[in-house]
């Protein structure tokens, strides 16, 4: 083999495995990135039914409902707007109502969001940033400062 | 008194870090002797003195002095002696003056130990690791000054995060750091050789000892991390792929892959610019790892310092050191000379296929964790990457990487003969085989693709059972010339043999508990039985008791399998008093074949509980893999070979030096 061949070789396996890699990134993306909602997001912009998403707000007051077994159902609130939630499983420790809370899963064709993960973070006064920055942004006041996080699913 | 002694002996560190990155620097340029001689004592005192910062504030937080803001905010007088030991770097103040006393203790340890290091490039290498703790020393004093009183001085303080309170969590940050901040010395060695304008295999045999120490403590540091994640946040999961696990795993995936790449240099001379450009990088990402998590801009289990200034701060630290190591990188790469060439199947061949894979996964992974980021710069929407993307990306480019691994080390340099090493795998490739039959014959429920992800973890730990019976010619060589070549075969190849069993190891540990887990989530009554992988746990009630900071629900379960007792577990929730912090503290019992994992739920209406029962099976050879793969390199650091400071003299030599 001669000096140009085996670069030829080196950069070859290299493109291709770059390329490759590039193309599974993409189509990872594509099918694993799961969107962050608030409330009023939700209802705004008509999230379909079935599609997976991150949920964040607040756990309204006297909303938390406990069912048969371990399944939960509370609302999530950004004080604007509420989304029922039922979630099957055991809630992190710091799971509280009027505290910040993040869930991910689906919503039903009646509008009741199915979560199978929620995360709550372990600090009084926590608010997700996410959901922080989103009720700032429709000018609900709140303060907070993030602590490790907690998590159930 | 010694909080001020303290706060004096922080600010002449960084005194003498300028003088250290300044002196001996233009001591090199103008080659005079004496210039560059400050910069050995100028390392060592640095060290004393962040010693002596470093001691100083532990000093407060072990006399409970609360007057220091630091101490009030993260520590209580009733917390264990150990946890107020570990306080110290349980807070982003304190864990930034422990990184940069780590960054001075390698400085001063290539001053001490740097003996047989030309003059000018060992001026040079403490010039830039001293740029690296002035810039940081900066940052410290002016937005994280952990001397800061408090005053009047509250009557107690208001305590460590309880989850943080754990003996496991109390060694993690100081190992992890100690492989972060490690790759610092690869940094200003690549710097100080830009610089310098001249590489050559001797650069690598410096480079190697330090990079294999990071690497080693950066193995360990995440994997208490993750060990802790495992039994601590209750989860029953051992990875999560957060952004600051992912922090920490790639500036691991880059150095494994400098670690590589090195040897290449070392042996063969070439890769030099490659290594080079590794060894920045490496730094790099460990830089972004303190960014990531110091500046909260990523959603985090870990985010515990969420200052805009300070991320402002340190992002200005890494563009300046990463961005001026590239830029100089970009200067200078091409006067460099192209190494020796080899055959693309060859041991050099083997080694570019593992850079290759290992940089285009570190690739990927930073690609997932910082997405978000971007995507939220751009368009404004909100993401999480999670899981699934990273099981889709790394996991694949894991799979040719284990592949190749038995193949290798058994390759020779400059051509290798793929026929012949693919004969000598046979064994290898035979037990592989053997154990996806027999999972496949004994029960098989999981995933198809399981049996054989434990059989690569088989073939990997074959693969290196394989290589040391061939260096040691077991089977064709008499008994006295067996023995005689286990003996002497160098400690570096043993180092590198066990390692690679660990990460076979390991493998086979993450498939199996990834495959295999069995979970049941139910609420469970007094007397209620929950039958789990063979297992029947019968749930005896909880009770009431006292820590020694926090009260908590113990809850307690008999274990028996097939009617015979096994153990009692004692999951319980805890509440600590200060701050009143719930947590959760699963119970486990752990065998060879897996653990048992039980954790408590909320209390339900009647007297049940939310219970949640694990079994993650071959768990255990997660942590015993990596565990492994720090022994082994501890036993290649050991090597004289490789020692720092001895004699340079190659064993070449040697019949069975080579490696």
């Amino acid at each position: 083999m001669t000096r140009k061949q085996k670069r030829g070789v080196l950069i070859g396996s290299g493109v291709a495995t770059l390329t490759v890699a590039a193309i599974m990134v993409l189509f990872a993306l594509k099918d694993s990135v799961v969107f962050f909602h608030t409330p009023s997001d939700i209802i705004e912009k008509a999230v379909p039914a079935g599609e997976r998403i991150r949920l964040g707000g607040l756990v309204a007051k006297g909303s938390v409902v406990r069912g048969e077994g371990t399944t939960v159902s509370f609302k999530v609130t950004d004080t604007l707007k509420d989304i029922p939630v039922t979630f099957t499983g055991v809630l992190p420790d710091l799971f509280r109502e009027g505290q910040g809370v993040v869930t991910e899963g689906k919503l039903d064709a009646a509008g009741v969001f199915s979560a199978d993960t929620v995360l709550a973070k372990h600090d009084e006064n926590y608010m997700p940033p996410e959901v922080a920055k989103s009720l700032e942004a429709r000018g609900v006041k709140l303060g907070g400062s993030a602590h490790p996080e907690d998590k159930a699913n | 008194m010694i909080i001020e002694f303290g706060h004096f002996a922080l600010i002449l560190a960084l005194l003498v870090a300028a003088f250290q990155t300044v002196v001996p620097a233009w001591g090199a340029r103008v080659r005079d002797a004496r210039l560059m001689a400050v910069a050995e004592p100028a390392a060592v005192s640095q060290f004393f003195l962040l010693l002596i910062a470093f001691f100083a504030l532990m000093h407060a937080y072990v006399t409970s002095d609360f007057s220091v803001a630091n101490v009030a905010i993260n520590s209580h007088s009733t917390k264990p002696l150990i946890y107020k030991m570990s306080g110290v770097w349980g807070n982003h103040e304190g864990s930034m003056l422990l990184w940069v006393l780590i960054l001075a203790l390698f400085g001063a340890a290539v001053a001490v130990f740097g003996n047989n290091l030309p003059s000018t490039l060992k001026a040079n290498v403490l010039a830039v690791q001293a740029s690296i703790a002035w810039a940081f020393l900066l940052f410290i004093l002016l937005t994280s000054d952990p001397f800061v009183r408090m005053i009047p001085a509250p009557a107690d303080g208001q305590g460590l995060n309880p989850i943080l309170q754990d003996p496991a969590l109390s060694f993690h940050p100081p190992f992890l750091y100690t492989g972060y901040v490690g790759f610092s010395i690869a940094f200003s060695f690549a710097i100080a050789a830009l610089i310098e304008g001249r590489i050559d295999a001797a650069w690598a045999r410096w480079v190697r000892p330090w990079t294999l120490a990071a690497w080693m403590f950066l193995t360990i540091g995440i994997a208490m991390g993750s060990w802790w994640a495992y039994y601590e946040l209750g989860w029953g999961g051992w990875w999560f792929w957060d952004p600051v696990e992912n922090a920490s795993f790639m500036p691991w995936l880059a150095g494994t892959a400098l670690l590589h790449s090195a040897l290449v240099m070392e042996k063969r001379e070439a890769l030099k610019v490659w290594t080079i450009l590794l060894a920045i990088l490496t730094f790099s990402l460990s830089l972004m790892g303190a960014f990531i998590v110091r500046s909260g801009v990523l959603t985090s289990v870990h985010s515990f310092a969420v200052d805009p200034e300070r991320g402002v701060f340190i992002l200005a630290i890494m563009v300046l050191f990463t961005g001026g190591g590239l830029a100089l990188f970009a200067l200078r790469a091409k006067d460099m000379r192209i190494g020796g060439l080899f055959a693309p199947i060859s041991r050099e061949g083997s080694l570019v296929l593992n850079n290759l894979l290992l940089v285009t996964a570190t690739a990927t992974v930073l690609i997932g964790t910082l997405y978000p980021l971007i995507l939220e710069g751009v368009t404004g929407d909100k993401i999480s990457v999670g899981p699934p993307f990273f099981n889709m990306t790394f996991g694949p480019l894991m799979l040719p990487l284990l592949l190749a691994l038995p193949f290798g080390p058994l390759l020779a340099w400059k051509r290798g003969d793929l026929l012949a090493v693919g004969q000598r795998l046979m064994f290898a490739a035979v037990a592989a085989l053997f154990v996806v039959v027999v999972i496949y014959a004994v029960d098989h429920r999981g995933p198809w693709m399981a049996p054989f992800g434990i059989a690569l973890g088989v073939f990997v730990m074959a693969g290196a059972i394989t290589e040391w019976a061939s260096r040691i010619k077991l089977g064709s060589a008499s008994r006295e010339e067996v023995v005689r070549r286990a003996v002497n075969l160098p400690r570096s190849s043993y180092g590198t043999l066990l390692a690679h069993f660990g990460v076979g190891l390991m493998v086979v540990g993450i498939v199996g508990t990834s495959a295999y887990q069995s979970e049941r989530i139910l609420v469970m009554k007094p007397g209620d039985t929950v039958s789990i992988a063979g297992y029947d746990l019968v749930f005896k009630g909880a009770a009431p008791n006292r820590g020694p900071n926090y009260r908590e629900d113990i809850a307690r379960f008999d274990v028996t399998r097939g009617g015979a007792p096994v153990t009692t577990l004692e999951p319980s929730k805890r509440l600590y008093d200060a701050p009143p912090q719930p947590t959760t503290e699963a119970g486990i019992y752990a065998s060879w074949a897996g653990d048992l994992y039980v954790v408590m739920g909320d209390e339900q209406q009647g007297d049940g509980y939310a219970v949640r029962a694990y079994f993650n099976p071959l768990v255990r050879f997660i942590w015993l893999g990596t565990l492994i793969m720090f022994f082994g390199g501890g036993i290649s650091l050991s090597d004289r070979r490789l020692r720092i400071g001895a004699p340079m003299k190659s064993r070449r030599a040697h019949p069975i030096a080579a490696e």
